[in-house]
């Protein structure tokens, strides 16, 4: 297509820039005016250049946090990559078992995430909790279990946590990949006397490719950005030990009113999170190339 | 009158894609615009249209420069390769869609649109959807939905092209006496198949890399192909070229053949011609004195059912040959393969048409 | 290699059929012999794939036995049959060099390395691979590709059949003639039976010794490409085969005639003796290309109209009206169409005599 006779069509972008300007760009602005000024009240405001970068950055709870979301978030693809594919493979591909698993995988995508925390607290209760009455009545533990007694409880309920609520994800990214993988391999790979381990490695997997990229991205984001489900949990305890970034930041911006250092640190924490998806990106992106040539 | 291209060129970044076009379509008249795939001919068709504007040049619609007017404006309606039809609408309204914008009746279209229905038998099919037919009876619709306007200009790119080809058979008939029932339109048919284009008859428009090589009445054009190239795309399968000379009266095709000279290349000068013969003309059996022999080996036979198109190697030189009826031919093994004078079409060394078989006293 | 029995074989995708209108396949019962070359031919739909498919173990029919030489293999499923496909579309897996791919059917056999690398690159030899064995499979052109899948399929050397499904629908038609010819090599070379599946009549035709030609599920006629042209079983033969197809006018058999709207046509004697054994309704079919078209008034030639002409470069293609019967001729270009008015022989040798759609024998 090309340019014709007038311009006029431009006007119909008009709309989508203000939302966009206004949703994003003026709010971003905001945050970096922050980040460069120490507020003390309305109208009342010094320029201190890059003084709350560097005072974050040499914050050494904010390392910590950072140290603890890189773990978490590692744990998470970890986890979900794998059982989202094994998932999918074990998903009936026809039948009316096709729609029950589709509708039992999206129900904990469907829940508000907040919901999901309480959910969770109630289910690990040690005292009416079913998974806390459970495990503790089995007796092997030396201290009973309680997602608040010990740092490991909290990490292995908000993990369990974690995994239920996205591995759904996963698996329907994953099966909407393996079935747009045409039959004819399938049966060819039969006629080639190919394994089930054959099928899955020369077949499966680098048709998956591109929902796999699609998957590792969506769940490294959203859990490098996670907030409300370890908020409702833990609340970032016991100690700091499940105080990730965003719940380290909302305590700088909220509970101490520091302005300033929290729009440096929203300003860092962008730009990490945009960088590692970048790396991701291009990663997977390339391993695609290298074997198409 | 009717419809003119004038220098129209076409240029995207730095690719041409039509460059120079002059052309003419009187009232009335039935034009083919025949090329190989990429030879510009969509382009040149979506110009017409008006959907892209020419990087130069004029397009006059009966003396008046159209180029910037709207489409929606313009007398006329197309059909694409695909069968483009609205999916939620049953047959009866995609065909009478059209009308409805124009503004007409209830009764006026319904007359229409039950009477182009007929003429495409899809009659009995008015009140399903796209989906529930089949390709042959989509594109049937589609065609429907373009004739029953009655615009002023027809446009069809490669209308047939994504059918079976038994469907393609049927429908090229059809579309030829329905051609014959729009006495005012102007249709521009694009195909790269020389046979649909002989059976619309009419004009043609030889394209080829953006190009206008030759145009004129379709018989015309096919008895005298300008160039060695537009022979070769005004040929199915390709017409079989050996190169050779001309000298004393006879030609020397290939190292080893010599042929008379046949009245029509009585004029030619002595020196090194293309010498290009269509493969229903080589036989397999002398049909007359004067006809040689060339030594050949088998390369494949193609069959299509009511011929046999046989490939064959002389030396280096591949040539195929037409025979009707069914036939085979162990590949590899030797053949003798004849050709007469009278059936040679003769290119000098540009490439340029230098003499033409005779075509006196046919029909 | 082997030769493949099909015993009363139907199948239907539904589980419980009644009629057979809802059989996919109805009742097919034939034999595929050893180191032929066939073609299943048909139009969409016909049930062409679901008998390819059956015979490749991907689908069990409904109903009767498939033996490959006697043995009983309904129920064995495709790799315990070592048959090979070609698929529509190239099938090949994408992150493996061709020359793993290639490998691919070997390595999940276990032979040996040695004897691997020995029949890849024959096989690589014989389909001019060899230049591009290291390359990644997936950055090839689709001739190239279709290469592959056969090879794979070429490599083992106990392959009983090699299918193919339509094999050259994604090849550009100038190198089309080549892969036919490719074909006809590796068949004549190893005598390997070979069933393609197609629904255009070139590649059938061109391909096979032997064709099958189906239709609405059944199989209505085997033969030779010539058979299927001078001698079509069904209409429906008649109809797709030859282009165009076959003229069809109804009519009935007096003595060794058949009357058409009037005018008496002669048969020859074989044909009008089994007419009239036959039962049904009766219909005259003969080819365009067939038909004689004078300018004067021959022996048997009636008088008719010509209604159009289309030239077609080599030959014409003449509409005409036989007592308002429409017939269409092929004449070659070097005849003479007369103007308006002409003289139409059917000749008897060619002229073919039909009985509720099939051929009277």
């Amino acid at each position: 297509m090309e340019k014709w006779e007038n311009n006029k069509a431009w006007f119909l972008v008009l709309p989508v820039f203000l939302i966009v300007a206004f949703s994003a760009i003026i709010p971003l602005m905001t945050v970096v005016n922050y980040s460069v000024q120490d507020i003390f009240g309305p109208g009342n405001a010094v320029f201190v250049g890059t003084e709350w970068f560097e005072e974050v950055l040499r914050d050494t709870r904010l390392h910590d946090a950072l140290g603890r979301q890189f773990l978490f978030s590692g744990l998470v693809l970890l986890i979900e990559i794998p059982l989202g594919i094994l998932v999918a493979l074990a998903m009936p591909k026809r039948g009316w078992g096709v729609s029950a698993s589709l509708i039992t995988l999206a129900l904990p995508l469907l829940i508000p995430w907040n919901v999901i925390g309480t959910i969770w607290i109630i289910f690990t209760r040690p005292d009416i909790g079913l998974f806390g009455v459970a495990v503790n009545g089995l007796d092997l533990l030396s201290v009973p279990f309680d997602h608040t007694a010990r740092p490991i409880y909290a990490w292995i309920t908000l993990m369990a946590m974690e995994v239920w609520h996205w591995t759904p994800l996963v698996a329907l990214l994953c099966y909407a990949g393996l079935r747009a993988i045409p039959e004819a391999y399938y049966q060819a790979a039969k006629i080639d006397g190919a394994s089930a381990l054959a099928v899955f490695r020369y077949i499966q997997l680098p048709k998956m490719r591109g929902v796999l990229t699609i998957a590792v991205l969506l769940r490294f984001m959203d859990s490098f950005l996670i907030y409300a489900e370890p908020f409702a949990l833990t609340g970032g305890g016991p100690g700091n030990t499940t105080t990730f970034l965003s719940i380290y930041l909302v305590k700088i911006a909220v509970g101490q009113f520091d302005l300033g250092p929290a729009a440096a640190f929203s300003l860092i924490y962008f730009l990490i999170v945009l960088l590692l998806s970048f790396i991701f990106y291009q990663v997977l992106l390339n391993v695609g190339k290298g074997e198409k040539r | 009158m009717g419809l003119m291209l004038q220098h129209v060129d076409k240029i995207v970044g730095r690719e041409v894609h039509l460059k120079d076009i002059d052309l003419h379509f009187a009232p009335g008249s039935r034009n083919v615009i025949l090329g190989r795939t990429l030879a510009g001919k969509t382009s040149l068709l979506r110009i017409m249209a008006g959907l892209d504007r020419p990087t130069q040049g004029r397009l006059l619609v009966d003396g008046r420069d159209v180029i910037g007017m709207s489409v929606r404006k313009r007398s006329l309606a197309m059909v694409y390769q695909q069968f483009i039809n609205y999916p939620s609408l049953t047959i009866y309204d995609n065909i009478a869609s059209p009308l409805k914008l124009a503004g007409l009746n209830k009764s006026e279209i319904d007359r229409r649109v039950r009477d182009t229905a007929a003429m495409l038998h899809i009659d009995d099919l008015l009140f399903r959807l796209p989906a529930e037919l089949s390709g042959g009876q989509q594109q049937r619709t589609a065609i429907a939905r373009a004739l029953v306007k009655e615009s002023q200009l027809l446009l069809l790119d490669e209308p047939l092209v994504n059918l079976d080809y038994k469907l393609r058979e049927e429908l090229r008939v059809e579309l030829q006496q329905i051609f014959a029932l729009r006495k005012a339109t102007i249709v521009v048919y694009t195909t790269t198949e020389p046979a649909e284009a002989l059976m619309l008859g009419g004009n043609i428009v030889i394209m080829d890399e953006g190009r206008v090589l030759q145009a004129g009445p379709t018989p015309e054009v096919f008895r005298h192909p300008a160039t060695t190239r537009v022979a070769e795309i005004f040929s199915d399968p390709p017409i079989n070229f050996i190169q050779g000379r001309a000298e004393a009266g006879q030609a020397l095709l290939g190292p080893a053949i010599r042929l008379p000279f046949s009245s029509h290349m009585a004029h030619l000068p002595a020196g090194p011609y293309t010498f290009g013969v269509r493969c229903n003309h080589l036989s397999l059996q002398s049909t007359s004195p004067e006809a040689v022999a060339i030594g050949a080996r088998v390369d494949l036979c193609e069959i299509n059912g009511s011929e046999t198109f046989i490939h064959v190697r002389y030396g280096d030189t591949r040539l195929v040959v037409q025979k009707t009826g069914v036939h085979h031919f162990k590949i590899g093994s030797s053949i003798t393969v004849y050709v007469h004078p009278c059936h040679l079409f003769v290119y000098d060394a540009e490439g340029q048409l230098a003499a033409a078989p005779d075509h006196t006293g046919r029909a | 290699m082997a030769r493949i029995d099909m015993q009363e074989v139907a199948h239907s995708y539904r589980p419980k059929t009644q009629t057979l209108h809802e059989y996919a396949l109805k009742r097919i019962h034939m034999t595929w012999e050893d180191g032929g070359a066939y073609a299943l031919l048909g139009p969409s739909g016909c049930g062409k794939t679901t008998l390819l498919n059956i015979i490749s173990g991907l689908l069990k029919p409904s109903q009767g036995k498939v033996l490959y030489d006697g043995g009983d293999v309904t129920g064995l499923p495709p790799e315990q049959r070592n048959i090979a496909q070609v698929f529509q579309f190239p099938v090949l897996y994408d992150t493996m060099s061709v020359f793993d791919n290639l490998a691919f059917p070997l390595r999940n056999r276990g032979v040996t390395a040695d004897r691997i690398r020995q029949r890849v690159r024959e096989v690589a030899e014989m389909l001019d691979l060899d230049s591009v064995l290291n390359k990644k499979a997936a950055g090839l052109s689709a001739d190239a590709k279709q290469k592959i899948s056969l090879g794979r399929g070429l490599v083992r050397s106990d392959v009983a059949a090699i299918l193919f499904d339509e094999p050259l629908t994604v090849i550009d038609p100038h190198l089309k003639w080549q892969l036919r010819r490719k074909l006809k090599e590796i068949h004549e070379r190893f005598h390997l039976t070979m069933i393609y599946v197609t629904h255009d009549q070139v590649e059938a035709m061109t391909f096979a010794d032997t064709i099958v030609v189906m239709y609405e599920g059944e199989v209505v006629q085997v033969g030779t490409p010539e058979e299927l042209y001078e001698m079509p079983k069904h209409k429906f033969v008649g109809y797709f085969i030859g282009s165009p197809g076959m003229n069809f006018l109804p009519c009935t058999l007096e003595g060794l005639f058949a009357r058409v709207n009037g005018t008496m046509i002669p048969l020859d004697e074989r044909t009008a003796n089994l007419a009239r054994r036959a039962s049904g309704k009766l219909e005259l079919g003969i080819r365009p290309m067939h038909l004689e078209l004078h300018a004067q008034a021959v022996a048997d030639a009636f008088p008719v109209g010509i209604l159009t002409v289309e030239d077609q470069g080599a030959s014409r293609i003449v509409t005409l009206a036989l007592n308002g019967q429409m017939v269409r001729a092929r004449v070659p270009e070097e005849h003479l169409v007369p103007q308006q008015k002409a003289w139409l022989r059917f000749p008897p040798e060619k002229t073919r005599l039909f009985a509720d759609g099939r051929l009277v024998e």
